[in-house]
């Protein structure tokens, strides 16, 4: 009996611990945005940032910041920078254009997913403003100027003198209203 | 009630097999199911050496004669899928069923019926992952480590198939695991302490909690795949705010202590049987059982070093490379471990201890060129080449299929009451031995000079050595029919195995008659003595 008793308790235990790692699979989905997020793995970069009117400018220094536009695989969509690069002032708030034409004879729902390299500096781009925070929905021919608002923090490491901020913009017409009518 | 119902079972202890097809379906005798995991992982090794076959045919000469990539795609993937979970994991298994309750003393295993469930769900998730391949879209073309978005947005239709028999492997892995860790901790003999457990027995303890700490993160990474092909979420889409890399975490969380999950039994294996054919104590009982659970530990926290190349930050690749490296130190103290049980012992060798022998020296240079991978800035050059390749075919095949192969012919004996044609054993180690070196060995020089995995066609400075290891494949895959052959020659009869078998065997299971009766242990053994392999 004692036996039999260790047996259920044994299955018992060993049951939650199989309940508990499938949720820990999923918990590692958070656990990784959060990881990212706080470290900028991957170029991720934060959402909106709110001016605190206290930045301060550091002009002794110059940070070339440069302008990727990628298309994902099945996106027709024209899709380029006004500019492809431009130095500025840490601290000091910048204004860039991103253009997108609608090339195909229907409408459709874009969006730029951004990514920053070197990874470092991902932290220390902030955006006021930018495309990328929605979706583009465009009519066939559409076109679209698209602005982006951001500020290179003065506390960028010094060894960071050029950064990529690069988008590549996805075709998610399937996974929005569109689809459904 | 239940009480007077194994009363009555008790009884009749000495009753038989139940006769005809219902023995195998309804059977809840551990040795029943340990037959049957056999022959299963056997049927699967030969469907996924037919697909290794398939390939080794077309890297034969560069260019495309035999099959067309679409179709190497899917044999790549369906060789690697049915090899680690049709063929390895289940082998282990039906050896832990065979095995685990007659080196312990026990009876039987704790949950016979769920041991039943647990071996026939895996027909049905072979026959479903196969079936992928006669239908529209093919079968998985995106490899055995099915990274998204290549599993999901560009996968065939019959990835939801895929998915689902994953989810039955993991659902009979786990259910085999539990069955394991409850049998080893509640159904020992009276006195056997848990450090007088065989090494076999120790190592299937840890792998079975390997298998259920992480068997549910690959049900889990599934799923999400699932969610995201059917259902409209977007873990690993970068359009919907996924994040295709967070897969090869979740995936490498599951699949670095998996690749330990297909070694430790084999280590378990080999500690058995080197003792036995060197006629000595095994060196370093405790260490090894040390050495087992720090890599069982280790394995959970190194998982990354498979990704160097997805970028992650210095810090990061610094972290994994020297975790990594620490590996080498406890799977270093277990090869040392059995050189020395080796030492000055009185060496005869049988057919088991050749596989056994060639394991340590085989997988130890899979282990060493391991080590060169780990290597971040060379893993840089190395990354996706054949090189890789060699190193976990290094480890996988003389590794734990020799463990297995070794494990067979040692224990036949017990199983039929047979000795195996020693000759054709013999026969069947050297042309296996020369059949996969010559298969993988080569694969280390096309993979340093460059030439990536996966692909069907390639450049013309690797057609010689390609060529060499497509003959070792062939000869190395026909071998396996000599296999075959022998352990059914053995089943049909052959000079009769006495209960020791090996006159320097130790354990529990040599000291009942040959062939194992179908009950076991209904009362357990006294002497303890006996136990400690």
């Amino acid at each position: 009996m004692l036996e039999a008793q260790g047996k259920t308790r044994g299955v018992v235990k060993l049951t939650a611990i199989v309940v508990g790692m499938f949720a820990f699979g999923f918990m590692l989905v958070p656990l990784y945005d959060i990881v990212c997020e706080v470290t900028g793995f991957n170029g991720k970069t934060a959402g909106a940032y709110e001016l605190s009117g206290k930045e301060t400018v550091d002009e002794s220094r110059l940070v070339t910041v440069q302008f990727l536009t990628n298309r994902n695989a099945n996106m027709p969509w024209s899709f380029r920078p006004a500019i492809r690069s431009v130095k500025v002032i840490p601290g000091e708030l910048n204004e860039a254009n991103f253009f997108v034409r609608n090339e195909t004879e229907s409408t459709m729902v874009g969006k730029a997913i951004p990514s920053v390299t070197p990874f470092k500096a991902a932290d220390f781009l902030h955006k006021t403003e930018c495309f990328c925070f929605e979706s583009q929905k465009l009519e066939k021919g559409e076109e679209l100027n698209m602005p982006l608002r951001f500020i290179v923090d003065r506390e960028i490491p010094k060894d960071v003198d050029r950064l990529t901020l690069s988008y590549t913009l996805y075709d998610i017409t399937s996974s929005t209203q569109l689809a459904v009518r | 009630m239940n009480a007077v119902v194994e009363e009555h079972h008790d009884d009749h202890h000495d009753h038989g097999p139940a006769k005809g097809i219902t023995r195998w379906l309804y059977t809840t005798n551990h040795k029943d199911i340990g037959t049957l995991y056999l022959w299963f992982s056997f049927a699967m090794f030969f469907v996924g050496g037919i697909c290794a076959l398939g390939i080794r045919a077309e890297l034969f000469q560069p260019g495309l004669q035999i099959v067309q990539p679409e179709l190497f795609n899917q044999l790549t993937t369906m060789h690697g899928l049915i090899m680690v979970f049709g063929a390895v994991m289940p082998a282990f298994v039906g050896l832990a069923n065979w095995l685990v309750p007659m080196m312990i003393g026990a009876p039987d295993m704790a949950l016979p019926r769920m041991n039943n469930y647990s071996f026939w769900i895996l027909p049905f998730a072979f026959g479903m992952l196969i079936s992928t391949f006669f239908m529209e879209g093919g079968a998985p073309n995106y490899g055995w480590t099915f990274y998204a978005p290549l599993s999901t947005e560009y996968a065939p239709p019959s990835v939801t198939f895929f998915i689902f028999a994953v989810h039955l492997m993991g659902i009979s892995s786990i259910m085999g695991s539990i069955n394991v860790i409850v049998t080893i901790l509640n159904m020992r003999a009276p006195g056997m302490t848990l450090m007088q457990m065989p090494l076999f027995v120790w190592t299937w303890l840890i792998t079975a909690y390997l298998l259920i700490a992480v068997m549910p993160v690959l049900a889990g990474v599934v799923t999400m795949m699932l969610m995201d092909i059917h259902f409209g979420t977007a873990f690993f889409s970068a359009a919907g705010g996924g994040d295709p890399v967070l897969f090869q975490h979740v995936f490498w969380f599951f699949g670095h202590p998996e690749v330990y999950i297909m070694i430790l039994p084999a280590f378990g294996v080999v500690s058995a049987i080197i003792p036995t054919f060197a006629r000595k104590k095994l060196f370093g009982y405790d260490s090894m059982v040390y050495a087992t659970a720090s890599i069982a530990f280790l394995s959970f926290i190194v998982w990354a070093h498979h990704m160097f190349t997805v970028g992650i930050p210095l810090a990061g690749e610094l972290y994994f490379m020297y975790a990594t490296m620490v590996i080498a130190v406890p799977t270093g103290v277990k090869v040392f471990n059995w050189v020395a049980t080796m030492w000055q012992g009185s060496m005869t060798f049988e057919t088991p201890m050749l596989f056994a022998i060639a394991f340590v020296i085989l997988f130890t240079i899979g282990g060493f060129s391991g080590l060169m991978l780990s290597i971040v800035p060379a893993d840089f050059q190395y990354h996706d080449t054949y090189f890789v390749v060699a190193h976990f075919h290094y480890v996988l095949v003389p590794g734990s299929i020799f463990s297995i192969m070794a494990a067979v012919y040692y224990w036949l004996p017990k199983w039929t009451g047979n000795m195996y044609d020693e000759t054709l054993g013999k026969t069947h180690f050297w042309l296996s031995f020369i059949g996969v070196n010559v298969t993988f060995f080569p694969q280390h020089f096309i993979g340093l000079a460059g030439m990536p995995r996966r692909i069907p066609d390639y450049a013309l400075q690797f057609a010689d050595w390609n060529m060499i290891s497509s003959c070792g494949a062939f000869l190395f895959g026909f071998s396996q029919l000599l296999f075959l052959f022998i352990i059914l020659k053995c089943i049909r009869g052959g000079q009769k195995a006495t209960e020791r078998v090996w006159d320097g065997a130790k354990g529990l299971e040599w000291t009942i008659p040959s062939p194992a009766p179908y009950h076991t242990f209904s009362t357990p053994p006294k002497d303890m003595a006996e136990a400690h392999g």
